[in-house]
């Protein structure tokens, strides 16, 4: 089957469901989030049957449209962050619903379900994107998406707030994009990025170095990383948390996947840029680690927090881009990055499961809404400490592994400056992540009632909470999925 | 089968976590097969039926890799189902806490034996973290005193030392240019030179931290006097040797490099005997004096390290491996069952002042005595455990002295030697002060029994161990011997 069928798919699907969207009742918006659950369950079962689908003489695709263990493993974690989006949208939308024309009713949730699909399929085609006109026109495809799906609570000041910074400074990043391009193309004369590294030449390496240095704020831009991480703090605290999430993870996961795709032709190219780029990826990703956990210490907000430890994540991810490492006898970069984005996924979305629950139980998304949780739901707390722990990198929990290979490539490639600095992110996030398992355990609440968790929310915490262990133990799984890649 | 002595308390405390049975019967059911299982390993821990392999991920190669590396795993191993049976046995739980104090404290005593018995280094390392952090949880919930400070304390003490640690670890590895992380491969590659330094500089501070080297020694403590005593026995006793195992353990890899850092050990170390040494003695408090004496003894550990780093090899001076492993198992015996009597006496009376107590001999003889044996152990009185791996330090101190001129090491061990009188007159005016004397009103006999027979069982375990190994220390040591096949395989692989 051809894999581009399934970004169609996809798409159609959506455009399906915003139709039937408007002949629902408005008590019944959530089947349209069932709906698009089961698409996205559809294409995953048809992306292990996918292949290239067409031949090489097919010039408009090829050109434009790759599909590589790479891109096939980018598809299969959008598809599944989206889906894991989704559930956690099903479980916020009693929060959703608050923000309507009348408030309490469903009327107006259906589309929320529908963007997310939309946004899916301009991630794939993200993953799959070979050159800088496919990459741009699906990047938009995303980031336009993302800005409705930030400002969706219109009536609620913080999640407009958060529409309209988003929307500046992504237009803004837009910008550098579109200028970087423009720069590149003009210095090699093509935006084809396999032929971008033959054209290399010492005349045009300044030009390249620019527009590549163009591309890459507005790649910090949708990672979230140093100099473009200013909006990530206001726009994840006042977005829907079910956006919080998929933009923390799955945007920032296709943004990685273009920032693999664009630096590649440089980082291999065996010329002097390819030393001077690994010098700007290298202080990128130091200061983003300094900054994210830096400034993840007075916050007080979990959500909050969680979007400067998604600013300091960006930072570690960066560390094996950096430390470009392509020898077949270790883990190469790509496969570092893969590797700790599976993991990112799913100690990230047991965060966001678990402050939706907190909050729906406290009204509240205050670290110290978390007090007395010891108490009050032992199991719900013990599930915490285990993703808490996970993000903060304790060995045997599967966070500690991401952590440890990005700075395993990163020492084995002699990038100590960002190296040390990462060591004092990690030390400096064991600081704030206990903060959240004192309150849960050090301090008692007022409230002393259990908490009430939906079962959609109960089986995911539970799932993805399992998966932190087992993986903590025995993170081979997650090597077989991206073993193809090279 | 190994896996066997990690998987018990690994399986009961998810049993007691999942509600299963009664969390006492469970905790002791475990910890008392565990100590079984434990002490039969002496008789066939060579045996290869221990090994345990399992790939967990193959790129890079990382083994849960479990067995008795050499005798000093094993009398690490002895040492961790001892102190984990007594802290399951004489502890007692507050009212309705049960699960969580059980657990911890199985949670703990696994992870500890997980890390002796690894032979794989990630693991090595992934279950001493794993120990921590029941460790920190029961600090700030079933704490006593100033819990919540002592317990942010630890935590950011030893999260940080961890980092370091982990950082030295890779770099280690990545050094030596090994494939896997197993201590087989690892023991037999070799480092450069010049890198050497900085991993050796890495392991000391990270390793430190975790052994309470001084500076970095303020958070024990504290911690040890508001930890559960079970939490406390079991750090002091058991977690806190991992460092020493581990510096002992990767020695070889970094030789040339700890020969740089030899003269700044020497000086912390003898800050740790000697500066804590007098700290100790100002302590008013009884938990206090113990948690300070606990970081005090690791000085001496840290001396027979420091004669092996003079000496270059373990070859070069047979006896200070020796000497760190028994005076390791008897400061874990004596510590332990000193932060258990501690626990009895404040149950019984209330109170740790030095100044409230007085007279306890009189209402529990037989508290006063096993105090005073394990007391007499800790200054180091012959006959006792601690004394044994006391003078085998201070003779491996000067086992390269040439008869002529002192070295660092020498002079280290002289000045070393003063912490026993130290360690004498903190100890023996606790004693008087806690049970000699006259009666006050709550350690009067009308007010507080003897040792009840479940703190006497545990109690006299450990006693006994401490008077087997000072009397014939032949009992620990021949397990340290190197069978000579063995000595000449690593002689060829460090050729």
């Amino acid at each position: 089957m051809p894999s581009y069928l399934l970004e169609i798919i996809v798409l159609v699907g959506g455009l399906v469901l915003l139709l039937l969207e408007a002949f629902t009742s408005p008590k019944r918006k959530s089947s349209i989030a069932i709906g698009a659950i089961s698409i996205l369950c559809f294409s995953l079962i048809l992306l292990f049957f996918a292949d290239k689908g067409f031949s090489d003489k097919n010039v408009e695709l090829t050109r434009f449209y790759a599909f590589d263990p790479l891109a096939r493993f980018f598809k299969l974690f959008t598809i599944v962050a989206t889906i894991l989006a989704l559930l956690l949208a099903l479980d916020h939308r009693k929060v959703l619903s608050k923000f309507t024309a009348n408030p309490g009713s469903e009327d107006g949730t259906g589309e929320y379900y529908c963007l997310f699909l939309f946004a899916c399929a301009g991630m794939m085609w993200m993953a799959s994107a070979k050159d800088l006109v496919s990459l741009f026109v699906s990047l938009e495809l995303t980031t336009i998406t993302s800005y409705i799906l930030v400002g969706y609570m219109r009536r609620n000041v913080g999640s407009l707030e958060a529409g309209v910074k988003f929307l500046i400074l992504g237009a803004l990043s837009t910008g550098f994009l579109v200028y970087g391009i423009a720069w590149i193309y003009g210095a090699t004369g093509t935006t084809d990025l396999a032929l971008i590294s033959e054209r290399i030449t010492e005349q045009n390496s300044t030009y390249l170095l620019f527009g590549l240095a163009l591309i890459l704020v507005s790649l910090a831009f949708k990672v979230g990383a140093v100099p473009m991480h200013l909006w990530v703090p206001d726009v994840y605290q006042g977005a829907p948390t079910p956006t919080t999430a998929f933009l923390s993870v799955a945007s920032k996961a296709s943004g990685f996947a273009i920032a693999i795709r664009v630096t590649e032709p440089f980082l291999n190219s065996g010329t002097d840029l390819a030393g001077k780029t690994t010098f700007i990826l290298a202080i990128l990703a130091g200061a983003t680690i300094l900054f994210g956990n830096l400034a993840a210490i007075p916050q007080k907000n979990f959500k909050r927090l969680l979007a400067y430890s998604s600013i300091a994540n960006a930072g570690f991810i960066l560390l094996p881009i950096a430390a470009w490492q392509t020898a077949s006898d270790e883990l190469t970069s790509k496969q570092v990055i893969a590797f700790y984005l599976t993991i990112y996924l799913i100690m990230t979305f047991a965060a966001f499961f678990i402050l939706a629950v907190i909050h729906r139980n406290t009204g509240s998304d205050e670290i110290s809404a978390f007090e007395g949780l010891g108490k009050r739901d032992p199991i719900l707390a013990f599930m915490a400490a285990i993703t808490i722990g996970a993000l903060a990198g304790l060995p045997l929990t599967a966070g500690f592994w991401g952590k440890f290979l990005a700075f395993k490539t990163a020492i084995d490639a002699g990038l100590w400056f960002p190296v040390s600095l990462g060591f004092i992110g990690v030390a400096a996030g064991f600081y704030y992540y206990f903060q959240i398992i004192r309150a849960m355990y050090w301090r008692s609440s007022l409230d002393s009632d259990p908490m009430e968790i939906r079962p959609i929310a109960s089986r995911s915490i539970a799932g993805l909470a399992t998966l932190l262990v087992v993986l903590g133990f025995w993170p081979q799984p997650i090597y077989w999925i991206l073993q193809n890649i090279s | 089968m190994s896996i066997i002595l990690i998987l018990i308390p690994f399986l009961a405390a998810f049993a007691i976590l999942a509600g299963l049975g009664k969390a006492k019967s469970i905790a002791t059911i475990a910890a008392t097969a565990n100590l079984a299982l434990g002490l039969g390993t002496v008789f066939c821990w060579r045996a290869s039926t221990w090994d345990f392999s399992w790939e967990v991920l193959s790129k890079p190669s990382i083994h849960l890799s479990l067995g008795f590396y050499d005798g000093m795993s094993l009398v690490m191993v002895i040492l961790s189902v001892l102190v984990l049976f007594t802290a399951v046995m004489s502890g007692k739980c507050p009212e309705g806490r049960e699960k969580l104090w059980f657990s911890s404290i199985l949670f703990i005593g696994a992870g500890g034996l997980g890390a002796f018995l690894s032979t794989d280094l990630f693991f090595f390392y992934a279950f001493h973290e794993l120990a921590l952090i029941p460790t920190f949880l029961m600090i700030g919930i079933l704490g006593s005193g100033d819990r919540k400070n002592a317990a942010w304390k630890i935590t950011i003490y030893l999260a940080l030392g961890s980092i370091i640690l982990l950082a030295g670890l890779i770099w280690l590895v990545s050094a030596s240019g090994s494939e896997t992380w197993l201590f087989d491969d690892l023991l037999a590659s070799s480092i450069s030179q010049d890198t050497q330094p900085g991993i050796a500089a890495l392991l000391i501070v990270g390793f430190g931290v975790l052994i309470s080297l001084f500076p970095f020694h303020s958070w024990a403590a504290p911690a040890y006097a508001s930890a559960p005593a079970p939490v406390a026995m079991l750090h002091a006793g058991v977690l806190k040797k991992f460092g020493l195992y581990g510096l002992i353990r990767l020695y070889p890899m970094v030789s040339i490099g700890m020969q740089d850092w030899l003269v700044w050990l020497i000086i912390l170390l003898l800050c740790n005997i000697l500066w804590v040494g007098f700290v100790t003695i100002n302590q008013k408090r009884l938990d206090m004096i113990l948690g300070n004496s606990s970081v005090m003894h690791m000085g001496y550990i840290f001396l027979a390290f420091a004669a092996l780093i003079e000496a270059g090899s373990f070859e070069a001076n047979p006896l200070a491996k020796p000497a760190a492993v028994i005076l390791m198992f008897a400061h874990g015996i004596s510590i332990a069952l000193l932060f258990m009597l501690t626990d009895t006496i404040r149950r019984k009376t209330g109170t740790v002042e030095l100044a409230e107590l007085g007279g306890l001999a009189k209402a529990a003889p037989r508290l006063a005595f096993l105090f005073g044996l394990a007391g007499m152990a800790s200054i180091g009185l012959p006959g006792l455990a601690n004394f044994s791996g006391e003078v085998l330090v201070f003779l491996s101190g000067f086992n390269s002295f040439d008869g002529e001129c002192l070295g660092y090491v020498q002079t280290a061990t002289i000045l070393a030697l003063w912490g026993v009188v130290i360690s004498a007159v903190y100890m023996l005016r606790a004693y008087r002060q806690t049970f000699q004397g006259t009666p006050v009103s709550h350690t009067s006999s009308e007010h507080l029994k003897d040792l009840g027979p479940f703190c006497q069982i545990p109690a006299g375990i450990l006693a006994i161990s401490l008077l087997i190994v000072g009397l014939y220390p032949n009992s620990l040591l021949q397990f340290l011997e190197e069978p000579e096949a063995v000595t000449s395989e690593t002689e060829q692989a460090s050729k």
